[in-house]
């Protein structure tokens, strides 16, 4: 092993190209550009073997992909915001193709107004697209889940796209001591794919037919499941990366929640600070506690319920909106699967974050103030609150 | 030239289908597969053609065929063609495959055309069909950047102020020669081996191709189902759909219309143009047209005299 100062993108590109990649098809979009500039070098200099091409647009990219996974490749792809959103007609398509291609998605605002910075508007307006979505909290994990991701896409009880998110410029921009493996190790935990179908004249399939009523419903069910193993899948997938590089992941992470009272659950980045507020607070003999969402679709119902069944309050950290929604996508979450516990905790909306709107610790602890005051009164004050900003 | 004897006897796109009687599209998918040089995936937009063969659980297709979507046949084989190669850089792929897309003129000169651009940019190694029925057809005759000038489509309706579609069509095989490829032409079915021979010759080119072949529609272009060959011989000898070929630079006539029938006689066999004729006859939009295809005709005749 080997520790490295490496940005985000730069610890995803190190892992897509650790990862013996056929084919990666991207189209540049900030803050994801790191990663295809440092991925475009590796293969100007015969570091890897992959096929770089280099498409015209987002919806190329995932095209090109799409039709690369076919043929039984490994594909990556990487994109952000607005080129997410133009490749959303092809995101239904990779899973509904059954197409286990992974990508890197530097999350950041959607248009308009234009914003460049970090927030989860352009994963969560992908919500339902049938992809597994992980959410890294650092260059470490944006690293070690990339390896992991192509893993579970191409596990044969799966056969789905994973997106690894990484917020825009907290993760994608800002260097880190990463923890790399040796290649003989990747390799060891990344054989070559193993495609169940593919594209090939030797044995003619046609792919992507026309479906109606009758058939339609059947493809969809099948992806429901496909989903559904996802979660187990996962589990198997990160007892087998803990053999190879030492560190463990799963669905989620908790702190402090042995004891908590009140407790926040967040994706990505967010959770750092919640932790170390946590930390201080816990100090002080206040019980509280932080669970770290890193599998988002499928969504752990039961993971969450016994994470967070135990506590009186939740205070559920939302970076997007849902206009006209009760509540943001996470926390619709949260609530459908602690609803159906014998005693649900309180929970509340914080909506965040937008447009990298800065999240600082003493937010965090206001917000936790909030949680331990419901879970003494059981009176939520506010439903949803807005975070820091200007009314 | 290809000769009948040359031909395959194999039939890769199986009858069965359920393509409209008369389509052009069922006779260029069939002519096709008997160009290809061996191995070969088959890359289609969303179109008529898909979804006539592919009706899940059967297909027409005997030989690998994969449709992604509606604008990006180009860059789903950009995939392919790449990753073909990929595999066979790392020792897990030893065979010579050719890809082929193939959309219709929505997908090609319309909602397609970045992609295709971007992939003839790029330069990979593929063929890229264009079964040219002039409209949308597959969603109800709409009008697309090919439709002719004139036409009554339900999106360029023949009102009472407007006589069809005011526009004139794309110059497809300008905008592709532009991109500086090898090989780029159009062709009619109605003249089989001419098309045949241009597949073929799209194929063994290295690099990008692209064909724009004539397809009739009895449905959009309201004509007799059984003359729909006719149909597009008519178009040949009329010189509004002249039939040439790009080939690293040069351009070349494939047929030398010398002397050529009025547009007319082209027009007044299809519904589409039915309003120019019924109730009044419309002398100034047939004689734009004829204009038009004058023009258009001295124009590839400079391209293929300046070789």
């Amino acid at each position: 092993m080997t520790i490295v100062g490496l940005t985000g993108d730069e610890a995803v590109a190190y892992a897509v190209k650790q990862s013996r990649v056929d084919i990666v098809a991207a189209y540049p979009i900030t803050p994801q550009t790191i990663i295809v500039e440092r991925f475009s070098k590796y293969v100007a200099d015969g570091e890897v073997q992959t096929g770089y091409v280099c498409v015209e647009s987002e919806h190329s990219a995932l095209s090109a992909c799409i039709g690369a996974s076919l043929t039984g490749a490994r594909v990556f792809t990487a994109t952000s915001s607005q080129g997410l959103a133009l490749m959303h007609e092809m995101l239904y398509v990779a899973s509904g193709l059954r197409c286990p291609i992974v990508m890197g998605v530097a999350n950041r605002a959607l248009s308009a107004p234009i914003n460049i910075h970090g927030d989860h508007s352009d994963m969560m307006g992908s919500r339902d697209s049938g992809w597994v979505q992980i959410y890294a909290e650092n260059a470490q994990e944006a690293y070690d889940w990339t390896l992991q991701a192509f893993k579970l896409a191409e596990d044969k009880d799966v056969q789905l796209p994973v997106s690894v998110n990484l917020d825009g410029f907290i993760i994608t921009h800002c260097m880190e001591g990463v923890d790399t493996l040796e290649d003989e190790a990747v390799s060891q935990f990344l054989q070559t794919r193993k495609p169940l179908f593919t594209v090939d004249p030797e044995k003619p399939i046609t792919v992507g037919a026309l479906c109606f009523t009758d058939y339609y419903y059947e493809f969809k069910r099948q992806q429901v499941e496909a989903m559904q193993n996802a979660r187990g899948v996962l589990d198997k997938v990160c007892k087998e990366y803990k053999g190879v590089a030492g560190r463990h992941y799963g669905v989620l992470e908790t702190f402090g929640m042995e004891d908590a009272e009140a407790a926040v659950i967040c994706l990505g980045s967010t959770a750092g600070t919640a932790r170390e507020v946590a930390r201080k607070l816990r100090a002080q003999g206040r019980k509280v506690g932080v669970v770290k969402l890193w599998l988002y679709r499928p969504f752990p119902n039961e993971d969450v319920g016994a994470a967070l069944g135990h506590v009186k309050a939740v205070a559920v950290f939302d970076k997007a909106i849902s206009f006209g929604a009760r509540y943001g996508a996470l926390c619709s979450d949260v609530v459908s699967a602690l609803h159906t516990l014998k005693e649900c905790p309180k929970i509340f909306n914080v909506v965040f974050g937008l447009g990298g709107r800065d999240v600082q610790p003493a937010d965090i602890e206001l917000i936790f103030n909030e949680a331990l005051e419901a879970a003494k009164t059981g009176l939520v004050k506010e439903e949803t609150v807005f975070l820091g900003v200007r009314e | 030239m290809v000769t009948l004897k040359e031909l395959s006897t194999e039939e890769l796109f199986a009858s069965g289908h359920r393509l409209c009687a008369g389509c052009g599209e069922g006779i260029i998918n069939r002519m096709t597969m008997k160009a290809l040089r061996g191995p070969t995936v088959i890359v289609a937009a969303t179109g008529c053609s898909e979804v006539a063969t592919t009706i899940y659980p059967f297909t027409s297709w005997r030989l690998p065929w994969a449709h992604v979507a509606f604008e990006n046949a180009a860059a789903v084989a950009s995939g392919i063609v790449e990753a073909y190669n990929a595999m066979a850089r790392r020792g897990a792929w030893n065979k010579k495959v050719d890809v082929i897309a193939m959309a219709g003129d929505g997908g090609t000169y319309d909602i397609g055309i970045q992609a295709l651009s971007g992939a003839l940019e790029r330069g990979h190694d593929f063929l890229y069909i264009c079964y040219d029925n002039e409209a949308y057809m597959n969603t109800g005759i709409q009008r697309s950047g090919a439709t002719p000038h004139g036409a009554d489509t339900t999106t360029s309706p023949a009102g009472s102020v407007i006589p069809g579609k005011p526009e004139w069509k794309k110059d497809l095989i300008g905008i592709c020669a532009a991109h500086g490829i090898d090989y780029a032409a159009t062709a009619s079915p109605a003249y089989w081996n001419d098309y045949i021979t241009k597949v073929r010759k799209g194929i063994e080119v290295d690099g990008p191709a692209v064909i724009d072949v004539l397809s009739p529609c009895p449905l959009g272009w309201r004509h007799d189902s059984a003359r729909s060959i006719e149909m597009v011989k008519l178009a040949v000898e009329t010189r509004y759909f002249p039939v040439y070929e790009f080939e690293r630079g040069k351009y070349k006539l494939n047929f030398n219309i010398s002397r050529p029938k009025p547009v007319e006689e082209f027009l007044k066999l299809q519904g589409r143009f039915s309003h120019l004729f019924k109730p009044t006859y419309r002398k100034d939009v047939i004689d734009e047209i004829q204009q038009n295809v004058d023009a258009n005709w001295n124009r590839i005749l400079k391209l293929c005299t300046q070789n």
